[in-house]
């Protein structure tokens, strides 16, 4: 399906009852650039006293680090964000060998060494913002595929990543018309006589709440998901009035406190979703402190502001699969056009959880694996409760496909995808397609410094409401900046599927033969060659 | 509905400036003293506020403790002279096991009290070894505790010490056989241990014992540190006795409800011994976690003792001879536990397990090896502001001197008051407490007796990775490139 028929598509199955006229965003790959004074990058320019301005930096780079513009008798600061590094200084061609005072030093910068963790990298925040900036794939000196955790996505490869499997994957397959190769997804395999809902991407945003981020950055994800096609998510805690102009791309979602859920909610959208969990607190329900229950969410929630407000787990009317069945009923009686989807984490009967889901009447099984998570949690819960979301993919996947069921439903997987390969990892190893949250963030300005709940909240205005913090970021940029990230995902993935020779993202669906799993310790040729 | 069992925390603020993760920022030339200066808008105000600190207001370092790394003002200065790097000060703290991380995390619940909480999903590494490679279950849909966490239903802590009998005895008119159970029951399933390194300060072991108290749990004390103890402290004051030390501490054997001796020929007149001061008393055995526990406890078992402290290294490590390094306490004690089921021992025994012990989650996932409980030891100290040197690791006596003292300990813990520390050591095991509630909650348990043993309801690596990735082929790393 090309992109203006599936337009058209979704044109077709506008459901009648939201009526609010539907803003169209243009997919338009535009640069955003850092919205800070200074951009961060992995390697620092020093320009010592000795620099005489002769501008032979200026010719040497090709990456345009320095600058002199014209009439101008100094060379302005290196824009030191597009320095490659080392690579690069070890040429003849290099600025640091070309400068004839020697007053150009090269060094990793230290400011970007902060921003890491295990999980995510100093390089995968970078190169996320490099895609995010530019709407292409990052440059090779940034790490754009993997973390550093050593375990889950980050010890899986495609077999054309590695050495010895290349006459499998011949680089020329690469070449093949890049522009036949489709990324989109159903997400409707029941055949209930219910719309079809189609995305161009097999990605959409996770559910974050009226509160917990700043209206722009729900509004932005918002519009990214009109320009791609796809959707984002209300989270727990109403839905806003400035989200009614894209209701065709809005989940909206159903959680245990029922907080800001009314009949027109539901009726207004095409996907409503039942939270039972969170990757990131499995388990333990939600929390928005007293201070955060400001009138304005209080009034969206239909609670007292000031008062704190708990989210329980699980669903007190749900006890059993019976139960949970009920209420999928309630949400397809209330909207007659809408999908399911239900959200739980991932406990070891998650393979379990997910028939149940599907024999209650679910269309989408969105499984949140314990590593993801945006908001705060506590730090024992991220850690230690429910397994990654590495593992329960195949676990579901297969026991779906031994239940005869898997061509019936789709498989969301969510917690933990960073990059373009976690997500064509995921749905490797069975999952249909893919939800985000923390990648949308560190497009935005993120830097992983865990602060979202502490005093004012997000020092980078990301995940705040605080008016002052909120307005450090424009609704447009936040919009282009999630455009560019999903184009760069797609081009990414759209290279993966010709190296792999498939047509179509959905081919690569369970094909876990094309993945390898790294192993520390010898193994024998017959493994290899398994 | 049993009364809820609650501790009391206190905020209680360090002593000493806190040694930060991020923080030193240099600056570049050329400040221009503009009025808009990124130091007047740190959102946390640290530069402000750490200036009191700042040793040499000229230095181009400024260290800067409290920053979090937002990088706000190194991306917001006007003509970019900011740099902020991670403190290496912070990086050399502790060891491979006593990350700088796991320290910093147990300085701030003993200050507070309160759980970590943070945004951003996890950010620390796949998996690792040891307790690291085991995740906890939760409970999808239908679960018992329905609001544990929130406090409308009671998830209990406490655990029982001692023999239980399997079954009772009865004569033919109906008077019971069996003698009277000698349970303890305390409230937390944690007994706070001597720290394995150090040379142990009297006031130490006070603040174990006042903390102890108002836990309502048990501190371990050395015979000569048990005697200070208050009379009203004496229930919860386990003393570690040898054969010399009977005769200085029946005082405080005819009023404590447990004691410890340490394993070896005489154990079993030892414990005889001490129960006939005081027939009440519990007798654990203090013994080393090592290949050769299972067959010991079993043996001992037969010779009626019923409690068993296994005492693993600093690391969880099993205690080898010569000094190696055996396996980590989540396969030993899974072992002693798999070796008391079969022999339908289990039920009659009481297992403590100590050392490693560093993070509420080790509380738990211990308990899920087969622990009834832990012992606390190194995580006390830490919670004192210790950072674990790693010059004072040798057990040698030069180094023992040494620790804790004004001249080399950063936080001086020989000096520290002892009300000060008790409130630390209940903040810590506060938010310990709290934690554990998390992990049974979401896990549909309603006590945490039920966690012992409960294997049933962890994931652990080595199984789950060979279920979801043993159809993938596997290659070495050193075959992909870097």
């Amino acid at each position: 399906m090309t992109t203006s028929e599936a337009v058209q598509a979704v044109e077709a199955v506008r459901p009648a009852t939201s009526g609010w006229p539907q803003e169209k965003v243009a997919r338009e790959i535009r640069p955003a650039p850092d919205r800070y004074r200074n951009a961060i990058g992995k390697y620092q320019v020093d320009r010592s006293a000795a620099c005489a301005s002769c501008g032979r930096c200026v010719e040497a780079c090709v990456y345009g680090v320095h600058t002199k513009p014209a009439g101008y008798a100094f060379t302005l600061r290196p824009l030191d964000h597009l320095c490659i590094g080392p690579e690069c200084a070890e040429t003849a061609a290099s600025c640091v060998s070309q400068c004839p005072r020697q007053a150009l030093t090269v060094r990793p910068n230290p400011s970007a060494e902060c921003m890491g963790d295990a999980r995510w990298s100093s390089d995968l925040i970078l190169s996320t913002w490099h895609q995010a900036s530019t709407g292409r794939p990052a440059p090779p000196h940034l790490e754009s595929r993997l973390g550093a955790s050593g375990g889950g996505f980050d010890n899986l490869r495609f077999k054309f990543e590695v050495a010895g499997f290349e006459d499998q994957f011949p680089i020329a397959a690469a070449g093949a018309a890049t522009a036949d190769i489709d990324t989109g997804l159903d997400l409707n395999h029941r055949g209930d006589g219910r719309p079809q809902v189609h995305i161009d991407i097999p990605v959409y945003g996770g559910g974050m709440s009226f509160g917990s981020v700043s209206i722009h950055t729900i509004l932005g994800k918002a519009r990214a998901a009109v320009a791609w096609n796809s959707f984002s998510c209300t989270g727990e805690g109403g839905y806003p009035d400035r989200l009614k102009p894209y209701d065709d791309h809005m989940i909206t979602q159903v959680a245990t406190g029922l907080f800001g859920v009314r009949e027109d909610t539901i009726q207004r959208v095409r996907i409503v979703e039942f939270k039972y969990a969170q990757g990131a607190k499995p388990g333990l329900g939600g929390h928005l402190l007293g201070d955060k229950n400001t009138p304005a969410v209080a009034r969206m929630r239909e609670a007292v502001a000031g008062n704190a407000l708990f989210s329980p787990f699980p669903f007190h009317s749900v006890y059993s699969v019976e139960d949970h069945k009920k209420h999928v009923d309630w949400i397809k009686e209330v909207n007659r056009n809408c999908l399911v989807s239900v959200k739980v984490s991932t406990p070891t009967d998650v393979d379990m959880v997910a028939v149940g889901s599907y024999y209650a009447g679910a269309h989408i099984i969105h499984l949140d694996g314990s590593y993801g998570g945006t908001g705060a949690a506590p730090d024992i819960a991220k850690k230690n409760i429910a397994m990654p979301i590495e593992y329960a993919i195949p676990k579901v996947h297969k026991f779906l496909s031994a239940e005869g069921i898997r061509d019936k439903v789709t498989l969301i997987v969510s917690g933990g995808i960073r990059t373009a390969y976690d997500a064509l990892k995921a749905i490797a190893l069975g999952a249909d397609g893919v939800v985000v949250g923390t990648v949308e963030m560190v497009a935005l300005g993120c830097v992983r410094c865990a602060c979202c709940e502490s005093g004012r909240g997000c020092p980078r205005g990301i995940a705040s409401t605080d008016p002052e913090l909120s307005m450090l970021m424009s609704l447009e940029w936040a919009t282009q900046r999630l455009i560019n990230l999903n184009n760069a995902w797609r081009e990414q993935m759209v290279d993966a599927l010709a190296r792999l020779g498939m047509k179509s993202i959905r081919e690569l669906r369970g094909r876990s033969d094309v993945l390898c799993c790294l192993a520390d310790e010898p193994v024998s040729a017959g493994e290899v060659s398994q | 509905m049993p009364d809820r069992y609650h501790i009391h925390t206190v905020p209680m603020p360090p002593l000493f400036q806190r040694v930060g993760k991020f923080g030193n920022v240099d600056w570049r030339e050329d400040c221009s003293r503009c009025s808009n200066c990124v130091k007047l808008r740190c959102l946390y105000d640290v530069y402000r506020q750490e200036s009191a600190y700042n040793r040499d207001p000229m230095t181009p370092l400024e260290p800067l403790d409290g920053c979090k790394a937002c990088l706000s003002c190194v991306q917001g200065c006007t003509k970019g002279l900011l740099n902020v790097s991670v403190n290496p000060e912070f990086l050399d703290m502790g060891d491979d096991y006593w990350k700088p991380d796991i320290l910093l995390t147990t300085w701030n619940q003993a200050d507070t009290g309160r759980i970590p909480v943070s945004g951003a999903g996890y950010r620390g590494r796949f998996h690792g070894p040891g307790f690291d490679s085991i995740w906890t279950d939760m409970s999808e849909i239908v679960r018992p505790t329905r609001d544990g966490i929130h406090g409308r239903e009671y998830i209990s802590t406490s655990v029982d010490i001692g023999p239980k009998p399997l079954r009772l005895k009865f004569t033919a008119d109906g008077k019971m056989l069996t003698p009277p159970s000698r349970l303890l029951e305390i409230q937390i399933p944690v007994i706070l241990d001597m720290p394995a390194w150090q040379a142990q300060g009297a006031h130490l072991a006070g603040a174990r014992i006042a903390a102890a108290k108002q836990l309502k749990t048990l501190a371990v004390a050395g015979a000569g540190d048990a005697v200070q103890a208050l009379p009203k402290q004496l229930p919860f004051v386990m003393p570690l006795l040898a054969t010399d030390d009977i005769g200085n501490s029946r005082d405080i054997l005819e009023s404590a409800r447990m004691a410890e001796v340490r394993d070896g020929p005489d154990v079993l007149d030892l414990a005889a011994t001490l129960n006939s001061i005081n027939p009440r008393l519990l007798v654990a055995v203090r013994m080393p976690l090592s290949p050769a526990a299972a067959d010991r406890v079993v043996e001992l078992n037969r010779a009626g003792l019923k409690v068993f402290h296994l005492c693993a290294d600093l690391h969880g490590r099993e205690i080898l001879d010569g000094g190696k390094r055996g396996r980590h306490i989540k396969d030993s004690l899974r072992e002693v536990h798999g070796r008391l089921v079969k022999e339908g021992l289990r039920d009659e025994i009481t297992l403590i397990v100590s050392g490693g012990i560093a993070l509420a989650e080790h509380m738990a996932k211990a308990i899920i090896c087969g622990a009834d409980l832990v012992a606390v030891d190194t995580a006390l100290l830490v919670a004192l502001g210790c950072r674990v040197c790693r010059d004072a690791h040798p057990t040698g006596a030069e180094s023992q001197d040494k620790c804790g003292s004004a001249e080399s300990c950063p936080a001086e813990t020989d000096a520290v008051d002892r009300g000060y520390a008790a409130q630390r050591i209940v903040n810590l095991m506060g938010a310990w407490h709290s934690q554990l509630i998390e992990v049974l909650g979401a896990m549909g348990i309603r006590e945490v007796r039920r966690l012992r043993g409960e294997v049933g309801r962890a994931i652990f690596m080595e199984d789950i990775e060979k279920e979801a990735f043993g159809d993938l082929c596997r290659v070495p790393r050193s075959q992909v490139r870097a």
